[in-house]
């Protein structure tokens, strides 16, 4: 039984979506369940982590197919990180939506298409089988695409079908990938194909192939000519969705690129310049077109842009300390988008708009839930000792020491724009006088809630603020964790060894 | 025969992407549909193609013998099929409701969610 456990965040999440069917018009017990759905998951993703932790990868094969024959599952350190993060922003998100997420939403059947979703998460991160990983794609953006119109209000509608179509393209490009890989080696097992690749001639071929996954991932993670989904859709829904997209699904993308990128097909010189070249532009235009946009929501999508090129740009390097660098910014960008979003959302129903110019006044206000929005800020911008700081460490001294000053000079370059953003969205939303607005009849604003109203929306965000507070005084754990992330992606035989069986 | 399936998988990726580039909603479907086709067949001509000779054991065999068809891209098609017919029959309730929300089919008209105000 132990050995399964590798299984069981995904059976955890549906379980509990399959449950929440049976409660199909009673939002009251939805909420109930998901929240309890949420907490077992994080408890049996600390089990997974800490088994990975003491014992090395672990790995079962599917019904019992021997290895490159069936679908393998394989946890090792980098899946299971994720998972138990995903797990953690899952939790906080479903305290969230308690409030949200209105009941005639959740009567849609939000929370089960939520919790499939993270399923698809876990999936993803824990398949060890190429085409497995398209499967689970699938499931999570057919379930984005439901979370996405849900109420069907009319932007939403708008929103969903450009991400919708992109989506879709990017699928496609991924599956003829595969199909190509599958020509070329006649196996899709990532530990198999580990050993095939290098020992094909046409190496050419093999980047050329890399490279259509490369747009595939690069579609869903948003990096520079293919984000124009990305601020389209993200303000759209409300902001427990927008929070779990943000947190989450442009990270799945970057996960597949490391996976793919560093254990299938190591990057060859030409695919590493195109890699840095994409990395230093989607941070270029992810920062210039934040600090353009009115709509504070508009402002963080675009933010999002602008850090996947910190992502990118690591595993660009493709260097042992880049990719602890890579992986580490990761870590620290999921909890921390996944918190602007929920304060996007407090803030709209504070001054009942999310655009720049009708806030203001937060600071004098609600002075202690400023000081809780501040962390994330400043974490966003790398201000010492906040967790956005470490991970640059490790990204700037391994571009330095990897002799790429164009990379350093655009990641400084990112970060300074960060700071220049976040600025401007403090000095318009916090310390500028409140304007004087109708207020409007029909909206419920934030100080006629009750407290049990205020804390659902309150306490979420204060659990992932703990997080990343524990992420800025204890970054030598995640650094820890983060290092040997790097020393399993760079040494594939870990890998193959713990899907083969070898000791 | 490879060499037939090899342009009509060009060809079918050609169409889907110009049916895509149109301004239309439905057209962009059909294109999404049409380039889905494309993959699929891609995968089955990438497995090789085999005639007549299907993968099945003889009945006092024990394991396959000789060239005969590879079964696993067809299993990959299939699974592709079945999860593209379930991405299509939402994209068509969505581009339905986008039509009754909208009011137009014209996708260079779609740029609420762009504006900058």
């Amino acid at each position: 039984m132990s050995e399964h456990l590798i299984i069981y965040p995904i059976i955890v999440h549906l379980i509990t979506a399959v449950l929440l069917l049976f409660f199909w018009m009673k939002p009251k017990i939805q909420r109930y369940i998901s929240i309890l759905g949420g907490g077992v998951g994080i408890v049996i993703a600390a089990l997974l982590f800490q088994r990975v932790w003491s014992s090395g990868i672990q790995s079962i094969q599917l019904g019992n197919w021997e290895a490159p024959f069936g679908i393998s599952m394989v946890a090792d350190t980098l899946a299971v990180s994720l998972i138990l993060l995903t797990n953690i922003v899952a939790f906080a998100l479903a305290i969230y939506s308690t409030e949200n997420m209105v009941s005639s939403r959740v009567k849609f059947g939000y929370y089960a298409i939520f919790h499939f979703l993270i399923m698809g998460l876990s999936g993803a991160f824990l398949t060890g089988d190429l085409f497995n990983l398209y499967v689970w794609f699938e499931v999570i953006i057919i379930s984005s695409f439901v979370l996405l119109t849900i109420g069907g209000r009319k932007i939403q509608i708008e929103g969903a079908v450009k991400y919708f179509t992109l989506n879709m393209i990017s699928s496609i490009i991924f599956l003829t990938g595969i199909a190509m890989v599958y020509g070329a080696t006649g196996s899709l097992n990532m530990a198999e194909l580990s050993r095939i690749i290098p020992e094909i001639e046409n190496q050419g071929l093999i980047q050329t192939i890399s490279l259509v996954f490369f747009i595939g991932f690069g579609v869903k993670s948003g990096v520079f000519p293919l984000y124009f989904w990305l601020p389209a859709s993200y303000h759209t829904p409300p902001a427990a969705v927008s929070a779990l997209f943000a947190g989450l699904l442009t990270k799945v993308g970057i996960y597949a690129m490391l996976r793919v990128f560093t254990l299938i097909f190591p990057l060859g010189e030409v695919n590493q310049i195109i890699l840095m070249v994409i990395a230093g532009l989607t941070m270029f235009f992810g920062g210039i077109g934040a600090l353009v946009q009115k709509d504070i929501l508009r402002v963080f999508s675009y933010l999002i842009i602008c850090h996947i090129g910190f992502m990118v740009g690591g595993l660009s390097l493709f260097t042992e300390v880049a990719i602890v660098g890579a992986v580490m910014y990761m870590f620290h960008d999921i909890i921390v988008k996944a918190t602007l979003y929920m304060m996007g959302g407090v803030m709209f129903r504070i001054f009942g708009s999310t655009k720049l110019r009708n806030m203001g006044g937060l600071m004098d206000n609600y002075p202690r839930l400023s000081l809780l929005f501040a962390i994330p800020l400043f974490a966003l911008v790398g201000i010492p000792p906040l967790s956005g700081f470490w991970p640059k460490v490790s990204l700037f001294s391994a571009s330095y020491t990897a002799g790429e000053i164009a990379m350093l000079v655009m990641f400084i370059f990112a970060s300074l724009i960060t700071l220049v953003i976040i600025a401007k969205v403090w000095n318009k939303s916090f310390s500028k006088d409140a304007p004087k607005l109708e207020r409007k009849s029909s909206f419920k604003y934030f100080e006629d809630f009750s407290f049990s109203e205020k804390a659902a929306y309150v306490v979420p965000i204060i659990i992932l603020v703990g997080v990343t507070l524990y992420y800025s005084f204890f970054a030598e754990h995640f650094q820890l964790v983060a290092a040997r992330i790097g020393e399993e992606l760079m040494n594939t035989e870990h890998y193959y060894n713990a899907v083969f069986g070898i000791k | 025969m490879e060499i037939l399936l090899a342009i009509m998988t060009g060809i079918l990726y050609a169409a889907g992407i110009y049916l895509i580039l149109r301004r239309s909603l439905v057209k962009l479907i059909i294109g999404i549909v049409i380039l889905g086709n494309g993959v699929n067949l891609l995968i089955f001509l990438m497995g090789g193609l085999v005639k007549g000779r299907p993968p099945l054991i003889a009945e006092d065999g024990k394991m396959l013998e000789g060239i005969f068809a590879d079964p696993v891209p067809q299993a990959l098609i299939l699974t592709a099929i079945v999860i593209s017919f379930g991405l299509q029959s939402f994209a068509i309730v969505l581009i339905k409701r986008a039509y009754k929300v909208l009011k137009t089919d014209d996708i260079d008209t779609m740029n609420k969610t762009d504006d900058i105000k």
